[in-house]
């Protein structure tokens, strides 16, 4: 198996904080991989500097076999980096196909242009991806005025837009109704099967990480503690232990009674 | 050494009005996010009103009271222009407001014309304080003594308000988070009118009490503003520590600098503010903005679209019009539409960093004037041919845009805004005090455009040709790739960053583009009136060019255009009448309250609305 993204001794540290420690993992084509942790377990710092937001404070990151340690988010991406944010991050003022086009200007190197129309370029490879995700018949709506479900699928479709091979969502499910849930997820997996796009996702709802993610990786106060199919991890002791606590104290309070 | 102390001390004593004005501005800024233009002139009016007051009250007693009540009148006048003007339009869009102060100034002007007349008033002394003490040897007025003696007591009392009382708890947190604060249950509205009260009645109480050092005159709201706008920018916007410090080194430096360096006195104090943001982006004592933390607010703009067939033939049919004015219309009317046309061409490029960009440049006067002088400079001491000059006009500015901009966009929000006006101020101290080579205040004269182009007719055909190709040009930019990164940088600048868009590069580009127009409508302009001065670089014509494209509409890609054409066009009929910045200030008022998009945006609204009612509101 061809391995798309690898970390090797990912850490970070903010003073005397140590937010990522020692993190290495191996994503592999086609793979749909799940990053967990509680609240605060360091996912959005490593997903950060994956993606070129922060600079990690020790190891390194390949992409296809090339170092990409601490370039820039631009550069990242440019090497087959998709992402989508937590917060939907899209252009307000543009229709929803013009958002989409804007990926493609950039990825055809066309920003610096001034005589062309923007809304004109690209237009056909823009359609196709809306309709990837199910926004064709939304294309010239407003996107101030779309549903933020609508929004996460337009964003992922701009993430798509330079056909990349690595996608990096971070919470995509997050603010969404729980049917959305399901089908943005659906939406995601299909993609990655038809297209074998790889994908590395940090989620909080569990329905969502069990019934899509190939394989799970659980994060805990900065360093990985376990990894593993869905039953793997539902089994995990210790993940169990880090989600619901030991129950040290229920014990320690029946021993006192007993 | 003597010299040297008794300069300090003077330094500090001319820091006492400065540090009160800008308190007051930093204080109404912190919490209401209003960068009010108009405080030059509640400092204004506190020196007239402490001037007036000071006739009729006796002795020292009466001296001491006047400024105080002045303090407190201005104080009422703020608390009028807060609920009157301000309050309307909080909602309106981001820093919509500065217009609204900003038809504050032009009233303000012309009623302290009206009731005080147009002679400078010489301060009253201060009784029992007439003479001097000599320290070291050297005569130091006994009055700024007192000043500097007074200081430190007043900012003692304000950091105890702000410190340790429940109002100043209340202002602290509306400066940190004012969402969080009214979601508290404390009322806003009384709070901001609060703010404003004390913030005017801080700049009324400085008015007054510089009134024996400097008097009181018509030109003083202007020329406070700059300084006290370096003042709370150095100092950091709303700390009131930095204030005060900065106040010092402003006035001392400026004292040092009359002394040792009398040329360039304009010059030092936007350099120290230069060179102050660049170590420390927001000020000594200033909090980083975090981007976005003020929301946007008002409606999400509209996408753009090219216009369509009908709006193309309605502008066609309308140029045409306009150029065949030499066949029916006069002399007068073609130097008039000249004027309309070149500042049209000169809003349109601040409508394309502002509107598209987002980037709001308080200095674009710099590109302006600074396309002018580059024009005029080389006719005058390079003998070179005026076409050339005309062409090599905008590039200068351009250039200068590009230089400009690669310092500026290090900043965001508020503190880009100063640091471009603190390069248009210095541009303008330069070409005010570098006298051989610019004619300083005399200009540059005999600037006349080559014999084939000097004629009216011809003149205004050559800047039909040259300011609707600009506008066209700039609008076409829009449209293309360039200009939806430009948008794509404003609305998201995360998104653009991952999705490979450099967006500083774009915005410096963008720079330096608005720059080249406004330098090439500098260059229509010189050769249009044939001689240059050096107020086509000072702030009121960048606030000229801000307050037309605010008033057309940031939102719609007309804006600029329309509000050139309506400000100049109704400024050229009422500047006929004697108080004609009253009308104007009201007008300005009238417009930023009833058409908060300003008049293409609201116009567009009001079409829509007759469309959706046409088709019987089947949307």
């Amino acid at each position: 198996m061809t391995v798309v993204l690898e970390t090797k001794g990912l850490t970070k540290s903010f003073g005397g904080l140590v937010a990522v420690d020692d993190v290495s993992f191996q994503l592999h084509k086609g793979e749909l991989l799940a990053l967990i942790g509680p609240n605060g377990a360091g996912k959005s710092t490593c997903f950060n500097m994956l993606m070129g937001q922060l600079k990690p404070t020790a190891g390194e990151v390949f992409l296809q076999g090339e170092n990409v340690t601490g370039l820039t988010p631009r550069r990242i991406w440019r090497k087959g980096v998709g992402r989508t944010f937590q917060i939907t991050s899209t252009y307000a003022s543009m229709t929803v196909i013009e958002n989409v086009q804007m990926a493609l200007l950039s990825h055809n190197g066309e920003v610096f242009r001034f005589l062309s129309f923007a809304h004109k370029r690209y237009r056909e490879e823009a359609m196709a991806l809306l309709d990837m995700v199910g926004m064709a018949e939304q294309a010239e709506r407003h996107c101030a005025v779309l549903a933020y479900g609508d929004l996460k699928r337009m964003e992922l479709a701009i993430a798509l837009a330079h056909d990349p091979a690595l996608l990096l969502m971070d919470e995509p499910t997050a603010g969404m109704a729980p049917k959305e849930r399901v089908a943005l997820m659906q939406l995601t997996s299909d993609i990655v099967a038809d297209r074998g796009v790889s994908v590395l996702f940090t989620e909080h709802d569990m329905d969502v990480v069990f019934s899509h993610a190939h394989r799970i990786m659980v994060l805990n106060r900065g360093a990985l503690i376990a990894e593993g199919t869905a039953a793997d991890i539902r089994n995990s002791e210790l993940v169990q232990e880090v989600y619901l606590g030991g129950g040290t104290l229920f014990s320690a309070e029946e021993d006192a009674h007993a | 050494m003597e010299l040297f102390v008794a300069q300090i001390i003077t330094g500090l004593a001319n820091a006492s009005s400065l540090f009160l004005v800008a308190c007051g501005l930093s204080l109404i800024f912190g919490v209401t996010r209003i960068v009010n233009f108009a405080h030059g002139s509640l400092y204004m009016l506190g020196a007239y009103i402490g001037y007036s007051l000071m006739q009729v009250l006796p002795g020292a007693f009466g001296f001491w009271g006047a400024i105080l009540l002045a303090g407190i009148a201005v104080g009422l006048v703020g608390v009028l222009v807060e609920m009157l003007v301000l309050r309307p339009v909080y909602r309106a869009p981001e820093l919509f407001q500065l217009v609204a102060t900003f038809g504050v100034i032009l009233v303000v002007q012309d009623l302290a014309l009206i009731i005080w007349g147009p002679e400078d008033l010489l301060g009253p002394r201060a009784p029992g304080l007439r003479g001097v003490y000599r320290i070291m040897g050297e005569p130091i007025p006994k009055y700024d003594i007192v000043l500097l003696l007074i200081t430190p007591f007043i900012a003692l009392a304000l950091w105890y308000l702000i410190a340790r009382t429940r109002l100043g708890v209340l202002v602290r947190a509306a400066t940190q988070d004012r969402e969080m604060v009214g979601a508290l249950g404390v009322n806003q509205a009384w709070l901001f009118t609060g703010v404003f009260a004390l913030g005017s009645a801080l700049a009324g109480l400085g008015g007054a009490l510089q009134l024996p050092k400097g008097g009181a005159d018509l030109l003083m709201d202007f020329n406070i503003l700059a300084p006290v706008f370096v003042v709370v920018v150095i100092g950091g916007m709303g700390s009131l520590p930095g204030a005060y410090l900065a106040a010092i080194i402003i006035s001392v430096l400026n004292v040092f600098g009359v002394t040792y360096l009398p040329q360039s006195t304009l010059v030092l104090m936007f350099v120290v503010m230069i060179v102050v943001l660049m170590i420390r982006p927001y000020g000594l004592f200033g909090r980083e903005e975090v981007a976005g933390e003020h929301g946007q607010v008002g409606e999400p703009e509209l996408p753009i679209k090219p216009a369509s067939p009908n709006v193309r033939m309605i502008v066609a049919a309308g140029l045409i019009i306009l150029a065949l004015l030499p066949l029916y219309g006069s002399s007068f009317s073609q130097v008039l539409a000249t004027d309309i046309l070149i500042f049209c061409l000169f809003a349109a490029s601040l409508h394309f960093l502002l509107g598209l960009g987002g980037l709001v440049s308080f200095g674009h006067a710099a590109y302006y004037g600074g396309g002018a002088y580059v024009a005029a400079l080389l006719v005058t001491h390079a003998d070179s041919p005026m076409e050339l000059a005309f062409l090599l006009a905008p590039l200068g500015a351009g250039l200068a845009a590009l230089a400009i901009g690669w310092v500026c966009l290090r900043l965001t929000g508020v503190y880009f805004a100063m640091l471009t006006l603190a390069f248009a101020q210095l541009l303008w101290s330069l070409v005010f005090q570098w006298g051989d080579v610019t004619g300083g205040d005399d200009g540059l004269v005999n600037l006349w455009p080559a014999d084939w182009l000097n004629d009216t007719t011809v003149y205004f055909y050559f800047t039909l040709l040259f300011a609707v190709g600009g506008i066209l040009m700039l609008r076409h930019v829009a449209h293309s790739p360039f200009g939806y990164a430009l948008r794509a940088a404003r609305d998201s600048q995360r998104q653009a960053e991952s999705t490979g868009i450099d967006t500083r590069r774009v915005q410096l580009l963008a720079f330096g583009f608005a720059g080249l127009m406004g330098g090439l409508a500098g260059a229509l302009f010189v050769f249009s009136k044939g001689s240059v001065f050096p107020n086509e670089l000072e702030i009121a014509r960048s606030f000229d060019a801000l307050i037309v494209v605010f008033l057309g509409g940031v939102k719609t890609l007309a804006g600029g255009v329309v509000g050139g054409a309506f400000f100049k066009g109704v400024e050229d009929i009422l500047t006929r009448f004697e108080y004609w910045r009253l009308v104007m200030g009201f007008l300005i008022i009238f417009v930023v309250i009833l058409a908060p998009e300003g008049i293409a945006g609201s116009m567009r609204k009001l079409v829509r609305r007759l469309q959706s009612s046409k088709t019987g509101g089947s949307q």
